[in-house]
């Protein structure tokens, strides 16, 4: 279980994350949706520590994890999927996927791994992870490397950024392969309705505080049939 | 041999060298180990000053080893080295030089390195470098190599120094003919107060001649890299020149980029970003488990595979 327990984060006299109260059970599927510049990601990135809130706990199965840094947070099972993937100079595919496991693998046990996400051809373990991947292969890897890890808590910060339609839609497979699979806790920041559909409860946070949370279908009805600014324009 | 020349040897040679086809071990200026096939001769030059290694006409595949050691502080050595490369024939070369050095006095070694190509023939050259030893006397290298290719001849260097190099002058001159190509790959690593120098100049000459320079190179601590290139372009040719860094703690980086068309289908390109790990990468490999050293060391070993 996360729990989450008055989080506050401002920046520049605004509130980006105001008193965030919200508990997370295992084997849920979450989904954090709201307008841009909601503190959706702000959020994501307190609980793997990237960010640390001003104020408030983060309590991750009894523990108080709120000091811990990233690598900590990692090592005790929490898994981070960035929205934009890092590019790096000489590493491959197989050199990150082993990093990410935490030890050697074989390139068939790093193959699996890759299939995961939709990616067929072992040619790619050989590839250096730079801009010489498309965004949808630096994305599928991405997540690859997250789930290489088997964490007990996903986070998925906009998975849909920055790749196009067609491999969104085929990412969509991957997310409903985690659903039904996972038994931790997925979280994923998102706006599109198809990852909307895949959550078991969905979370609404507008201008930084949580304004509603629910289940998937009472939600969905609210957010697209009910007048919500999803174009509010402020920095996340 | 003893035992720090073989583990000199090795640092170099992956494989025991005796065992190999064909090589030549010079050990603080003399030769101490050659064998030669009927394909590939060595011959030391008359005045002592070096070798000729000949690579015959269509000879499918050889590989040649020519290691130096230096195990003698304050030793300045000099050596000409030059390979003749038959026309069609494929060789591999390996060469590179172990200081082991103790003692307070200056060990340097001064390789100079020709190689004529002749047409269609391709060579691939391996540099390694290695330093060693409590001493304070400084390791010194100021490899020169010289490249002329033929129509149609086709070359990469790969140069690696990672440990150990006090101080390294690294030049390196090609003049390329029709339809040749070149690629340079080069690999440093220094750290201390240690000093590297690369300086790159490659003329082509011939139509559709070519050549893809990639520097990679890491300064730590107090230490000092300069990297000079300069691509003349005088044809129809095409030219990629990459040069990135990675600085640690006070290292320095110099760039010095020079690319010359002379002719309006010359292509040239030149890159260079200069910079410490970015925040992103180290946060990225965070992420996964590793503590900020750990990643460190993984984007560095990354970097410089």
């Amino acid at each position: 279980m996360l729990e989450l327990k008055d989080i506050c984060f401002e920046r520049e006299h605004k509130k980006i994350l105001d008193h965030i109260n919200l508990i997370l059970d295992q084997k849920k599927f979450y989904v954090i949706t709201g307008p841009n510049g909601s503190g959706k990601s702000t959020l994501a990135k307190i609980i793997m520590g990237i960010e640390k809130p001003d104020s408030g706990q983060i309590i991750f199965n009894g523990k108080d994890i709120t000091n811990l840094s990233v690598d900590e947070r990692a090592r005790l099972g929490i898994g981070f999927a960035f929205q934009q993937p890092v590019h790096f100079k000489g590493i491959t595919v197989y050199d990150l996927l082993k990093l990410s496991v935490g030890f050697d693998i074989s390139t068939e046990d790093a193959f699996q791994i890759l299939n995961k996400v939709g990616i067929t051809s072992r040619d790619y373990l050989k590839r250096e992870v730079n801009r010489s991947l498309s965004g949808g292969e630096l994305k599928r890897i991405e997540i690859a490397t997250v789930l290489a890890r088997n964490p007990l808590v996903t986070i998925f910060d906009e998975p849909e950024a920055g790749i196009d339609l067609w491999s969104f839609q085929s990412l969509t497979e991957v997310f409903r392969e985690i659903e039904s699979t996972s038994n931790g806790i997925t979280l994923v920041i998102s706006h599109q309705e198809r990852i909307l559909n895949i959550a078991d409860e969905i979370i609404l946070l507008e201008k930084g505080k949580i304004t509603k949370i629910g289940d998937r279908s009472e939600m969905i009805d609210t957010i697209f049939h009910h007048e919500i600014d999803m174009e509010e324009d402020n920095n996340e | 041999m003893n035992e720090v020349d073989k583990k000199l040897l090795h640092e170099i040679v992956d494989d025991d060298i005796e065992q190999t086809e064909v090589y030549n071990i010079r050990k603080n200026g003399t030769c101490i180990g050659r064998k030669s096939n009927p394909y590939i001769d060595i011959v030391s030059k008359e005045d002592g000053t070096g070798i000729d290694v000949y690579v015959k006409e269509n000879t499918l595949f050889g590989i040649v080893h020519i290691p130096v050691i230096i195990t003698e502080s304050g030793l300045t050595d000099v050596v000409y080295n030059d390979f003749h490369i038959g026309k069609n024939s494929n060789v591999v070369i390996i060469s590179g030089c172990g200081v082991h050095n103790d003692h307070h006095k200056n060990s340097t070694h001064d390789g100079i390195h020709r190689f004529y190509l002749e047409e269609n023939s391709k060579v691939k050259y391996v540099e390694k470098h290695y330093g060693e030893g409590k001493g304070t006397g400084k390791k010194i290298l100021n490899p020169v190599t010289e490249i002329y290719m033929k129509q149609g001849s086709h070359m990469t260097i790969d140069t690696v120094q990672i440990k150990g190099v006090d101080s390294a002058k690294r030049k390196t001159y090609a003049k390329l003919e029709d339809n040749s190509t070149l690629v340079i790959t080069e690999k440093i690593m220094t750290n201390g107060t240690q000093k590297a120098i690369t300086d790159f100049k490659v003329k082509l000459k011939g139509e559709n001649a070519s050549t893809h320079v990639t520097s990679r190179s890491v300064a730590i601590e107090d230490s000092y890299q300069e990297f000079t290139s300069n691509i003349i372009g005088k044809t129809k040719c095409y030219a990629h020149v990459e040069c990135d860094a990675i600085l640690k703690d006070r290292g320095r980086v110099k760039a010095i980029p020079e690319i010359y068309a002379k002719h309006v289908d010359a292509n040239l390109i030149h890159e260079a970003a200069i910079g410490k790990i970015a925040g992103e990468q180290l946060m990225k490999l965070m992420s996964l488990g590793l503590n900020e050293k750990e990643a460190e060391k993984a984007i560095i070993e990354g970097f410089l595979k």
